[in-house]
């Protein structure tokens, strides 16, 4: 059993505590938009925000996240607005298949909290999630749109 | 019209391509006369390709795969052009693979690969969608008692011209449904396109931004259980036993099952239960006698074939032995090209639900009627007790067309369990260990010059793997597989772009037990860097600029050489590059598109390369939507340079080494060139787009870095020789 706190709502979740928190958000909590892409936190597909902060849920035990603020993207809209990560995203068209945007989205948004206007290098530095279809140049068009915004 | 009828017993469910044209025209020749066809929530469907709502939402249907390259957005730009509707109000839908084999395969071909998806079915679709047109309106005319021909369309508003009356889509379509379907329309001249060649903005992102697009791996179904699988881990080897006992009191643990004869799966409450359960399993293997195979047993069998007397030959002219035994210059090379696993982003999954009397597949597939003939033979219905429903895929890039070894799978689970819903996901451990590779190949290449440095005759010697003699044996031709030669035919949607005096492209077949697939761009990736990289060989064994030397060998070539010119007039070719830069130019015939790209790269201490910049160019005939092509032509560079640098699958006592990313690594941000796109679309043809430009990336960044280092380096990946990409 373990209680977390996600998208703003505690909840009980009855798992072992060395389930990665992946796993809990999808098959407990039932929120799927976050991604199973490696297992091993070399891909991003997982990433969710504790306490503001992006980590790779794939490989976080539930026992880590508990008591933390955790965000997924289901909860990234404020109200039901896109984030302006989100709009820029919908602006450049940047996904392709779509399936590590989720991931790719919540680092962005957590690297624009921590760096309001970052530069090339330290987009290279911290967005290391992996993209199969290769949206990468819209991905850097769009981080720099979401900047501005 | 109609020249075969698809087999549809469970065993064989094989649907030629020559009957793709005709299953569509007999589709759209439906006479529906009075009975009114109805989508689920009751609309009428005015033909298999057009429903409408009374609120003027027009449904689209679509029957390739959207899988991440635009598909779905071009396709319904191609049926809309001609139903003249209004853009905002289009919607899409899939038809499901049953309800095509009863309607006759009313949509066509199902499959997505080879970049068909548009080439293959423009056509077809855009007369779906102006028959639709001509019923709407002719149904208008009716209701207001004039001839159709005094009425027009645009914008799903129908006008009376001489009256200015007017209607909708919405209010006519009822009307519409029930009027006998015209013969064959006449589309629009490509000159009164409005739609077609516009960047319009994909119809199904916004899902994909706040975690609503549900993927295959995120269904969820009433009662649903969750199965985590391990394959043997040397293809063709079988399970010899397992202790089920030991995990069946963990947590959740419902089922531990055989799948076929050669894997086991744990059903659980939830997947990570499953998962964690099947990793304690204990299981025993018999391996077989692939356990004795090697990368460097494969290699050699390969390097025999490079001098075997024995070969297909593709494309030949002249007398290249003469001619390389009277050369009074040759030169020589061999190249290498690895296995490589698709590795989308969504490993391979799928949920199946079996009664005696009917089974569902819910799947993430490039291929619905493929998926559904996997369905039909691992459950033992008819094809009137299955269904396959297509879920959107986090990528294909091949994987998930020709192989549904996953469907199978999650079927014989489901079969167990009667009446229970059963999901079936690899872990990316089981993706990259059961992939259907990318073929391995080597090639000798062989080139003769006369004494004014001209060149006079080449031998191309591919030996290697055949994907169509392990898929599609049927396809074969006396033996030879034609697609091992994909941009050296003579002719033909791949062709060779020089003209040489003495000719000889052969391949000496030589097949292992590792099962090769369609890797996005399949043959022509190692074809376009043997021969690319290889003209740059000649060209400076000639002494001569690689661009002005392949020039000369073009003029029959028109096509491709203006691609070539435009990337190298583009990146200024032949003026200085800022200092330290270097360029490289390839270009192929690819999937009908010509298509070039010039690279430029700087190289940090010998070993460290960076791409600053990629110049492509790409003449795919028409182009429907430019902006996702350029966003294809960047994305397919992603893919082949992670190729080219990172990954190779390698054999090691019969099974594959690398199980993850961290062993099979994909190019990241950091690493992407800036790519500029020319897309020179010169009409009279259609070419693909989502594989063409994929093959030329990496033998234009191979021809800069010799440029810049002086070493040709001709196996891959280049992580091989401790070059990695900065």
């Amino acid at each position: 059993m373990a209680r977390l706190t996600i998208n703003g709502k505690t909840l009980e979740v009855n798992v072992n505590p060395s389930t990665p928190l992946l796993w809990a958000i999808r098959e407990q909590v039932g929120l799927t938009g976050t991604k199973y892409g490696c297992g091993i936190a070399q891909c991003g597909a997982c990433t969710v925000h504790l306490d503001g902060a992006a980590v790779r849920s794939c490989v976080l035990p539930v026992a880590a996240a508990e008591g933390k603020k955790i965000t997924t993207i289901e909860g990234l809209a404020n109200g039901g607005a896109l984030n302006k990560v989100q709009k820029a995203w919908l602006d450049h068209e940047v996904p392709q298949c779509g399936y590590c945007q989720s991931g790719m989205i919540m680092a962005v948004a957590a690297l624009l909290k921590e760096k309001p206007k970052p530069t090339d290098a330290e987009i290279d530095a911290r967005i290391t999630n992996i993209c199969r279809c290769g949206t990468f140049q819209q991905v850097r068009e769009a981080i720099h749109a979401a900047a501005k915004a | 019209m109609i020249t075969r009828t698809p087999k549809l017993n469970r065993r064989s469910f094989v649907i030629g391509s020559a009957a793709a044209g005709a299953g569509l025209a007999l589709g759209l020749k439906i006479p529906f006369g009075a009975s009114v066809v109805r989508a689920q929530d009751g609309s009428p469907e005015v033909n298999a390709w057009v429903v409408i709502r009374p609120d003027d939402t027009v449904v689209i249907r679509i029957a390739r795969s959207e899988m991440g390259q635009g598909t779905l957005t071009g396709l319904a730009q191609m049926v809309a052009e001609e139903l003249e509707c209004d853009w905002s109000k289009v919607k899409t839908e899939y038809p499901t693979p049953g309800q095509s084999v009863k309607r006759k395969r009313a949509w066509g071909d199902f499959s997505t690969g080879g970049s068909r998806g548009i080439r293959d079915s423009h056509q077809y679709v855009r007369e779906g969608g102006a028959t639709a047109r001509i019923m709407l309106i002719q149904a208008a005319a009716n209701a207001w008692n004039v001839p159709a021909s005094e009425c027009s369309a645009s914008n799903s508003v129908i006008t009376h011209k001489p009256s200015g009356r007017k209607t909708t889509y919405g209010k006519v379509a009822e009307a519409a449904a029930k009027l006998t379907q015209p013969e064959k329309p006449t589309l629009k001249d490509p000159t009164e396109w409005k739609l077609i060649g516009k960047s319009v903005k994909r119809l199904d992102t916004i899902d994909k931004l706040t975690g609503k697009q549900v993927y295959g791996f995120d269904l969820k179904l009433p009662g649903m259980l969750n199965a985590s699988i391990k394959d043997c881990p040397v293809f063709g080897g079988k399970v010899k036993s397992y202790e089920a006992a030991k995990v069946t009191g963990m947590p959740g643990v419902r089922h531990v099952v055989k799948v076929g004869d050669s894997a086991v799966a744990v059903v659980a409450d939830t997947w990570w239960q499953a998962k964690t359960a099947l990793d304690a399993l204990p299981i025993v293997w018999d391996e077989g006698e692939n356990a004795k195979v090697s990368s460097a047993s494969i290699a050699a069998m390969l390097k025999e074939g490079l001098d075997a007397d024995q070969a297909f030959v593709a494309n030949q002219n002249g007398d290249v032995k003469a001619a390389i035994a009277g050369a009074a210059k040759k030169i020589e090379a061999v190249y290498a090209y690895p296995f490589q696993n698709h590795a989308p982003m969504e490993p391979m999954n799928a949920t199946a639900k079996y009664t005696p009397d009917r089974c569902e597949v819910w799947v993430p597939t490039q291929n619905g009627e493929a998926a559904f003939a996997a369905t039909l033979a691992a459950s033992g219905l008819p094809a009137d007790k299955c269904e396959v429903y297509k879920i959107n895929l986090g990528g294909g890039f091949g994987r998930r067309g020709a192989f549904h070894d996953y469907v199978t799978q999650a079927v014989l689970i489901a079969k167990q369990m009667p009446g229970t819903p059963v999901k079936l996901l690899w872990t990316r451990e089981e993706d990259m260990q059961h992939g259907r590779y990318h073929p391995v190949m080597q090639c000798k290449l062989v080139g003769a010059f006369d004494a004014g440095n001209n060149l006079t005759g080449l031998h191309m010697r591919l030996s290697g793997q055949s994907i169509l003699t392990a898929v599609r044996p049927e396809a074969l031709q006396q033996g030879k597989d034609p697609l091992v030669f994909q941009g050296l035919n003579p002719g033909g949607d791949f062709a060779f772009g020089y003209s040489v005096p003495n000719l000889l492209i052969d391949h000496a077949m030589r097949n292992t037990h590792v099962p090769p697939g369609f890797w996005r761009g399949v043959n022509i990736n190692q074809n376009a860097i043997f021969l690319e990289c290889f003209m740059d060989e000649m060209a400076h064994a000639a002494g001569q600029d690689p661009l002005e030397f392949r020039r000369k060998l073009m003029s029959k070539h028109p096509k491709h050489l203006a691609v070539l010119n435009a990337v190298a007039d583009r990146a200024g070719w032949g003026k200085p590059a800022p200092r330290g830069v270097y360029r490289g130019l390839a270009h192929m015939h690819s999937f009908a598109s010509y298509v070039a790209a010039c690279a430029e790269i700087s190289v940090k201490d010998g070993d460290k390369v960076k791409i600053h910049r990629i110049v492509a160019a790409t003449d795919c005939g028409y182009a429907v939507n430019p902006a996702q092509i350029e966003r294809q032509i960047a994305g397919s560079f992603v893919y082949g340079l992670s190729g080219l640098f990172m990954e190779e699958c390698t054999v090691k006592d019969g099974y594959i080494e690398q199980t993850n990313f961290n062993t099979y690594d994909s190019m990241r941000i950091a690493q992407m060139p800036k790519v500029e796109s020319i897309i020179m679309a010169s009409g009279g043809f259609w070419g693909g787009v989502g594989e063409p430009t994929i093959c030329v990336a990496a033998p234009a960044v191979l021809n800069a870095f010799f440029a810049a280092t002086g070493k040709r380096i001709r196996t891959f990946p280049l992580k091989n020789h401790g070059i990695t990409l900065v």
